[in-house]
Formats: structure tokens, sequence, C-alpha cells
């Protein structure tokens, strides 16, 4: 009876474990093919190898250089310019909203975050035309801060509710502690609160760079040759020949550009996964 | 700012003894409530300065005719007042006839595309949803099974979301070449990224590959806060896996899972990155494609479009929220008080 009960569990173990499997390869499989390609000989594009062949680094040189046009390097500058800007006004601003929205009851807060949430679920789109003409009208166009303040209106909200969510954990009591310790309010939130918010605050500044960093809609609108970030730079990315796509340099491209998100996901994939699920963040 | 803070802090835990003095207490409510709604105060400031000022606008131009050569006559016109013109230009493809009456739009005309892109953003939206829901629902009872290599799956499930759609986009314009590697284990020769069909089928599994791993994480967040003395009872009262499944795992998953996908329809219904990279022309422009293609020909009647586009959205959100019963606040709320293994 209990042989017959193990070997079902260990069975059942043993689907689980395959059906895994399908799951990481379907995941990996199409980023592990770009980097495959990235690292192949132009004059085997198409090679259906499994593994790397033809290995040279000629396509990240292709990638980063600016002799056909292309600004990886530039663009890859201007990515983190915006995506820090955003990110730090943001957290800035949204750290007072988050820290009442978790730590106060008061009227009126079921309605604040129905706002908020409203406000992150808002369609792109329907910004982009009244901006095009009021930055048109204004000289703005190609800047940063055209690029910067319409980022604004879906990354503050995802700040607001992942950090919400983050703060209603922790363990406040510790700050009435340190006051009745004889500590002022100020030195408890400094001494006790902030150090451990950190790790909240971080992760939330993650998730809304990574937002930044992966915006296309409102960049590929606004933005000038000079300003382009990562995004439209890869969208726009041109080769020798007219009308032929340089996939293995575009592959390369994209390797640099996924490649630094990708080592954030590995080490803070824990605390990126609760950011994930408490604010509903878009992909 | 933070001495307001830690004020605001002291009020929200009002000590036993002034519990009995009403007004006192009706007092600290207040005065909570203003503390709060002044943290409160610059997101929302800066959100309608964002967002409020944008829709606003949008609604006032889109009642403005574009100025520049009428496409109908071929006449010039300044502009001004145009009533619902751009509306019926893209709900009913009218254009005005230069005489102060509306025509029939010549071909070619961007509003002919509008139930198109109505149609390919429905599409869109109804295939990605439902794929993204079984597949991540699978998938999130995968990862809710204890297994050696669970953080691994965890993290690999998260490469897909990092990846910015511009480069999603871009690499698998690559494995769907026409000598790509789709084509060649396939041995077949389809233009995946310019005939109509197969472009659309290309960016649905595209969509579901990088957006299945979001849903299944909601979905997971919301198994896990199901205790497992529920799974236990039913186990011993002999419910078989199935049975469970649909009488304990879904009802209780119900509420994460509505908001889940309430979340990926919004998502999807504003889609751009994908369609406007990877290509298929007509066959594959959204309403966000059409808006991006309006703005330059006519920024008025682009204004018109996305307020349109926005009406349907908040529409659909209505119907969601009021039939199916999806309270995103509440759920999420509850959500957020249960923490992830």
């Amino acid at each position: 009876m209990s042989t017959v009960a193990e070997r079902s569990r260990r069975a059942s173990g043993i689907r689980t474990w395959i059906q895994a499997a399908v799951i990481v390869v379907w995941c990996l499989l199409p980023f592990y093919w770009m980097v495959v390609t990235s690292l192949r000989d132009v004059g085997y594009t198409f090679d259906t190898t499994p593994w790397p062949t033809h290995v040279t680094l000629d396509n990240y040189v292709t990638a980063l250089s600016t002799s056909l046009g292309n600004h990886l390097g530039r663009a890859l500058l201007n990515s983190l310019i915006i995506g820090a800007s955003v990110t730090v006004i943001a957290l800035l601003v949204g750290t007072f909203a988050a820290y009442a929205l978790a730590r106060i009851e008061f009227r009126f807060k079921g309605i604040v975050l129905g706002v908020i949430m409203g406000a992150s679920m808002f369609p792109g789109v329907a910004l982009l035309t009244p901006l095009f003409q009021l930055f048109t009208n204004i000289g703005w166009m190609g800047t940063y801060q055209a690029l910067i303040i319409p980022e604004i209106s879906f990354v503050l909200p995802l700040t607001v509710y992942t950090l919400t969510s983050f703060l209603r954990e922790m363990p406040w009591d510790l700050e009435e502690a340190a006051r009745i310790d004889g500590c002022t309010s100020g030195q408890a939130f400094r001494k006790v609160i902030l150090p451990l918010a950190a790790p909240a605050v971080f992760t939330t500044a993650i998730l809304a760079f990574i937002a930044s960093w992966n915006e296309f809609l409102i960049s590929s609108q606004f933005s000038s040759d000079a300003t382009q970030p990562v995004t439209v730079a890869i969208a726009s990315f041109t080769g020798s020949l007219p009308h032929q796509e340089p996939y293995t340099a575009i592959m390369a491209a994209g390797t640099i550009v996924t490649v630094p998100l990708v080592i954030l996901v590995l080490i803070f994939q824990r605390r990126i996964v609760a950011g994930l699920t408490a604010g509903g963040v878009k992909g | 700012m933070s001495a307001t803070a830690s004020g605001a802090a002291r009020q929200s835990a009002p000590s036993p003894g002034r519990r009995d003095q009403r007004g006192g207490l009706q007092a600290a409510q207040r005065l909570r409530t203003r503390n709060a709604l002044l943290l409160i105060l610059p997101t929302i400031v800066l959100l309608a300065v964002v967002i409020g000022y944008p829709i606003v606008s949008a609604i006032v131009t889109a009642f403005q005719k574009d100025a520049g050569l009428d496409p109908a006559t071929g006449f010039f016109v300044q502009g001004g007042f145009a009533g619902f013109q751009n509306f019926a230009h893209w709900l009913f493809q009218q254009c005005p006839d230069g005489s102060g009456g509306t025509t029939s739009c010549p071909p070619g005309n961007l509003g002919a595309q509008f139930w198109t892109a109505t149609f390919t953003t429905f599409l869109f939206t109804v295939t990605t949803v439902v794929l993204e829901t079984v597949i991540g629902f699978w998938m999130a009872l995968i990862m809710n099974r204890a297994f050696a290599g669970r953080g691994l799956v965890r993290t690999a499930i998260l490469v897909p979301w990092a990846i910015p759609t511009a480069v999603t986009a871009k690499l698998w314009f690559f494995i769907f070449a026409v000598s790509g590697i789709v084509n060649s284990l396939f041995h077949s020769s389809i233009l995946w990224t310019s005939s109509d069909w197969p472009a659309r089928s290309a960016i649905i599994i595209i969509d579901v590959w990088k957006t299945t791993p979001f849903m299944a994480l909601l979905i997971l967040a919301g198994l896990q806060l199901i205790p497992g003395e529920v799974y236990e009872a039913a186990r011993v009262d002999g419910a078989s896996t199935w049975k469970t499944f649909w009488t304990i795992t879904v009802p209780l998953v119900r509420p994460a899972l509505l908001v889940a996908i309430l979340f990926r329809i919004l998502d999807a219904l504003r889609m751009y990155d994908l369609p406007a990279i990877f290509g298929g022309g007509n066959a594959t422009a959204t309403w966000s494609v059409l808006v991006v293609q309006q703005i330059r020909q006519g920024p008025n009647s682009a204004s018109a479009l996305s307020t349109i586009v926005f009406l349907f959205i908040f529409l659909i959100a209505f119907v969601f929220v009021r039939f199916l019963g999806a309270n995103v606040v509440q759920t999420t709320q509850a959500q957020q008080k249960g923490e992830l293994k």
C-alpha cells in the first residue's frame, strides 16, 4: 500500500518536473536564440544549429558602431538618463502618497486608490495627440523633458501602488517602540523606518526603471536622433544594405539592451515577483 | 516633510484612553484625513498635469476642424468648430464635403480603417487574454507545487517579461523571417511578417510568450492565499484532483483571476509596440497604431479617435467591474496582505 502511494507520488513528481522543464524552455528559448544568433558570423545568419557556430564578436562591434547611422551607445545613455529621471521623480513624489496610503486610515482612501489604479491602466495613445501638439507649440519636441514628463503618467501610479503594498507589510510597531525608547519622531523615522523601507524603495525603483527602459510608444513619437532611447534605436536599426535587415547585428543590439535587465531579474527575482504581483505592473 | 509624515503616523494610532471621547476622535480623524491628503496631493497634482490635462485637451480639440486640405474636396480648410464631424469620420467614415455637410470618405482614407482596427484590437485582446489565462493558470499551478528547481522556473518566467517589447518584436521578427527558424523547422515558406493572418497569428503568439508570465505570477499570488487545510480537507473527503480544481481552486482564486484578466484586457486594448515594430500593415494595425498614423495627418481628428478609444476602454472596464464583480481595489489590497512564499 505504501509503495503504491510512494510510486504515484514519484510519478506525479516527475510529471511536475517535466511540465516545469517545458515552461523554462518555452520562456528561455527565444532569448537563447537571440544570444546564439548575435554570436554568429553574418554569413551564417539563418544557420539552424542549436548552439553557437561560426562564433564572432563582429556583430557587437557593428551594433555599437556609428558608421551606419546607428547610435546604440548614445541611445543606452539616453535610456539611462530618462529612466533615472523618471524613477527619481516618481519616487520623490510617490513615496509620500504611498506612505499615506499604507499607514493612515482616512476617508476617500478607496477613491484615491481607484484613481491611481485607473491612471496606471490609462491608454498611452490618449495622451499622445494633445502632448504632440503642446510640445510642438512650445518647441519641446525631441527634448529629454518631452520624454520624461509623459512617462511619469504610468511610472508614478506604478510606483505608488507597488510601494504602498510594500510599506503596508512593514513592522510599524518598531517606530512606536523607538519613540518610547526616547527617539524623537524624526529620529525614529530616520533610524528605524528608513533602513527597513530601503529594500522596498529599491525594488520599486527597479520596477519603475524597467518600465521606463521598455517604453516605446511615447519615445518613438517625441524623441529626436539625439535623445532617442534604446527601444527606438533598436526598432529603427539600419544595416549597410537597404531592404535587408541586419539580423545578427540587431540580435547583438538586443542582447546588449536586455542583458542588464536579465541580470537585475536574476539578482532580485524574489523581490521583483513580490512587487509585480502587488502592483499589477504592466509588462 | 518627514515631520508631517511622522505627525500623521502618530495620529493613526489613537491611544485607548482617547477612544471614549467622540469629539476628540472625530477631530483626530479629520486631522488624519487632512495630513493624508497633503501627502497624496503632489501625486494627484502631477497626475492631473500629465494625464488630466491631455484628456481635457484631447476632448476639446476633437471638436475642432483640422487645418489643411479637405480630404474630400481638396480645398484648404482653416479649422474652426467641427461638431461631431471628427467622430463621424471614424465611426461612420464620413468626410466633410466642403459645403458644410458630409459625404462618404474617399477610398484610402484612414477613417476607413477604424472598424478594421477595432476588429484587430478585439481579436488580439480576446485571443491573447484567453490563451494567457489558460496557460498562465497552468504555469501558476506548476509553480505552486513544491519541487526542486522552483526558483529556477520563477526566474526563467521573468525573462520574457523583462525583455523590452521593442527587442521582443525584433527578436521574433527574426524568428518568423522568411528563411528564419520557424519556417525552417516546419519546412514552410509563410510570409509571417507581411501576410494578413500569419502576421496576426504571429503577433498573438509573441504577445502570449511575453505576457503569460505576468498572468501566471498574478494567479500564483492568488493561489498562495488558499490555505493548505482546504485542500487537506478535500483530500480527506476523497475529492478527485479534477473536482478539487473546479470546486476549490477556481472559486477561491476567482477574485485574483478577475483582476488579472481585467489588467490584461486593458493592457491588450492599448497594444502598440508589437504591431508597430513587427509589421503586418493594415491587418495588424490596432487602435493605438491608427492614432499614431493619424497624428501627423490631422491632430484634431487623431484626438477624436483617441477619445473614442478612451471611451471604449473605459466602457469595457466599467462593464467588467460592474457585471463580473472584479473589485480591483479590494482584491489587490487583500492580495497585498498575503505574502508570496
